[in-house]
């Protein structure tokens, strides 16, 4: 991974260097002085490419603004941006909503930027994101993107083992009776990198606490020992202890069990909006590919969702500030936020843009936007980083042995104790 | 300019060079070993100073340091996630030893002359020249559920196969025996360059006492085969101790962190994308230190005794 960071850091210095000789040139020749914005981030190839159209729109209309692109690998990025933020901070960088951007927001290392919220009434037509961006009462960065998770299943499984689609849990355990007896697994995950082991316990947690709740232990306000966690706990355990999630799973990465999925072995899975491409990559069409919200446990509870948001943010050490807030409120329209994301296949944040005719598309921006219960943005992120991992260690554990949980808990329970003090 | 003028100066060079020459001996070692020192203060005993100095600290690696003292080895004493990975650790160091016998059968089954046993010994040496990612994802498709090979031929062998890589009871095993592949072989060349020093007298003389089999192995090659023995137990215990890159790759210290060994959770909690925690991980590598010095000055003392002794 050092090695990776260094080889993607490289053209940097070569490009700045170039940036300052092209700079020097042009002051001394005294011609109409193009300003640099630096801008680092961690695109896949499509959203990548769906990123320079968007810049290239913005250098149109702004002629005198160069923004320079410097593309990471998305793994290396997230160990990168510690060096690159206190080293050499460009002027603008990708990162993550919620507690996830904390440790910069308190290091001082994001700028502020609720002027540009203010100034462009943000907090009306980013409204379903304000709450993931603000800390301390101020506003840190623009998202641009969220998707929504729920279960996508395989709709010639249903049919085989002559099921229907469920709208509440007990449902869905009955469904999984019949799946198992017809040799399908009716839940498939992959948990080998632990984070896709989280997307069960988020909802299972939301559809019997409530989002208040998940947002409280997330937080640190509750303890793991609680009644209701272990009442979460309970409902997953009709899932794990019958035998009906996919075995092996820790040994699986998530698009082993894609392709579980995708076979017909498996029936459900509980993923991001992010997995359809590789569902339709592995011969699914919107004929075979279904896509349910996460059935009710308790009626009682508001629908909560999950849609992990993806931002961008001003660093602190900046050094072009004035049009790298430029650039957000443009990126912050939306307009620039529906063509984004039509070319990310994701959802707008900007309640003013229209969303592609997609249908997994559709179901998401209709469940999301009339979430009654509110808008949580993943274990990982609404978690701190420590507590995240031993929690999803946890869960993990949970899914292979779910006789130990009592022992699981009191293990979170003592990390939580320590990491939140 | 006047002759006694010349005098002085001839004389003043000739005192500067006399001391020059009179401390030639003396300085000259230091003058050749001086690059080399400045390089291992600063690349191996600042680093040493300086992990051991945070190890002291609550550090994110972005804000400021706060001194807590002795606290993260309190925390680590209590930690089941270090008492796993120390049992780990311990684990490696002791399987990883079988290494060494295996080397050497390997090398005495390889030492003759047949047409071509060239290319058997090169390709029994193969699985070291190979990176160890390479070998960390062999095994990995090897155990895999599924579609792999071992997972297959334990479910024809017992009905229900087993997933090595997602059994807490097995992973460590499982990762072992993919280190000892490419270990194996890195033993058989050290021995093989041995087996050609082996004076063939003794064999002669021990052959006509009456020795053979077993007895000629233990009491008339193995000892000679003393220096390449040594080398070997060196690069193994070394070997062992820095087993990161086979568990990041295989497991990546899952499931639930069962397969973790001290190096590798050092680096999770100093590095990785959930840790962050620079005081903690330097605590545990200055653990992973006060256990390779053991071994360490173990090796120095005998090389020192050797020396002296030779």
């Amino acid at each position: 991974m050092q090695r990776e960071d260094y080889q993607a850091m490289k053209p940097i210095s070569k490009s700045a260097m170039l940036g300052i000789a092209t700079a020097a040139l042009m002051s001394s020749t005294a011609i109409a002085q193009q300003r640099t914005l630096n801008y680092y981030a961690d695109f896949d190839p499509a959203p990548l490419a769906a990123f320079e159209a968007a810049i290239a729109d913005f250098e149109a209309a702004n002629p005198d603004i160069d923004v320079v692109l410097q593309n990471f690998d998305h793994e290396g990025y997230k160990t990168a941006i510690r060096n690159f933020l206190t080293a050499d901070a460009p002027d603008l960088a990708n990162w993550y909503a919620g507690n996830r951007m904390a440790p910069f927001v308190n290091s001082g290392q994001f700028m502020d930027i609720s002027d540009v919220w203010a100034e462009n009434g943000l907090d009306k037509s980013l409204g379903s994101a304000l709450a993931s961006m603000t800390i301390d009462g101020k506003q840190w960065g623009i998202p641009y993107t969220y998707y929504q998770w729920g279960i996508y299943y395989n709709k010639d499984a249903y049919k085989k083992a002559g099921v229907e689609v469920p709208a509440t849990w007990d449902e869905f355990i009955s469904n999984c009776a019949k799946f198992k007896a017809a040799g399908i697994d009716c839940v498939t995950t992959g948990t080998k990198a632990l984070w896709p082991g989280a997307g069960i316990f988020d909802y299972l947690n939301m559809r019997t606490n409530g989002y208040e709740f998940h947002m409280d232990l997330t937080a640190g306000k509750v303890a793991w020992t609680d009644d209701r966690v272990k009442a979460t706990f309970a409902e997953w355990a009709k899932l794990v202890e019958p035998g009906y999630v996919t075995a092996n799973h820790a040994a699986l990465e998530w698009q082993d069990a894609a392709s579980l999925l995708v076979q017909g072995k498996a029936a459900n899975y509980v993923m991001g909006n992010f997995a359809v491409a590789v569902f339709k990559d592995g011969g699914m069409t919107n004929d075979t590919l279904g896509f349910m919200p996460f059935p009710t446990i308790n009626p009682d509870v508001p629908r909560a969702e999950e849609a992990p948001t993806d931002t961008v943010h001003i660093p602190a050490g900046a050094k072009n500030v004035a049009d790298a807030k430029k650039f957000l409120a443009y990126l912050a329209t939306a307009d620039v936020q529906t063509k984004l994301n039509e070319a990310l296949g994701q959802l707008p944040i900007n309640s003013g843009s229209s969303v592609g005719d997609d249908p997994f598309l559709q179901a998401g921006f209709k469940l999301l936007s009339t979430t009654p219960g509110g808008i949580a943005q993943f274990f990982d992120r609404d978690a701190p980083a420590e507590m995240a991992k031993i929690g999803m260690e946890g869960f993990q554990e949970f899914m292979v042995k779910p006789d130990k949980v009592d022992s699981i808990l009191a293990r979170l329970e003592k990390a939580r104790q320590r990491i939140y003090k | 300019m006047t002759d006694s003028a010349i005098a002085a100066s001839a004389e003043a060079t000739s005192v500067n060079r006399s001391y020059w020459r009179r401390n030639q001996r003396k300085l000259a070692p230091w003058l050749f070993l001086a690059p080399g020192i400045a390089m291992f203060l600063l690349y191996v005993i600042y680093p040493i100073v300086e992990s051991m100095w945070l190890s002291f600290y609550d550090w994110d690696g972005l804000g400021a340091k706060a001194w807590i003292g002795l606290e993260n080895y309190r925390e680590l004493f209590d930690d089941d996630a270090f008492y796993t990975s120390l049992k780990n650790n311990i684990l490696w160091l002791v399987l990883y030893m079988l290494a060494v016998p295996a080397g050497l059968f390997i090398a005495l089954f390889l030492n003759q002359t047949v047409r071509g046993i060239r290319i058997y010994k090169s390709l029994f040496f193969f699985p070291f020249v190979i990176s160890q990612v390479v070998v960390g994802l062999i095994f990995s498709w090897f155990y895999a559920p599924n579609f792999g090979l071992f997972y297959h031929l334990i479910e024809w062998l017992t009905g229900t196969g087993v997933a090595v890589l997602a059994d807490d009871r097995y992973v460590t095993y499982g990762i072992i025996a993919a280190g000892l592949w490419p270990q194996i072989a890195y033993c058989m060349i050290l021995y093989l360059t041995g087996l050609n020093n082996v004076s063939p007298d003794q064999i002669e003389a021990a052959r006509l006492d009456g020795a053979k089999g077993w007895r000629m192995l233990w009491f008339v090659i193995v000892p000679q085969l003393r220096p390449a023995t040594f080398i070997a137990v060196v690069v193994t215990v070394i070997g062992a101790l820095r087993s990161f890159d086979l568990v990041s790759i295989m497991t990546d210290g899952g499931p639930y962190g069962s397969s973790r060994v001290l190096s590798f959770y050092m680096y999770e909690q100093a590095l990785s994308e959930y840790g962050y925690r620079m005081g903690y991980g330097a605590a545990i590598a200055v653990v992973l230190f006060a256990i390779m010095m053991v071994f360490i000055s173990g090796f120095i003392w005998k090389m020192v005794r050797d020396e002296q002794g030779g």
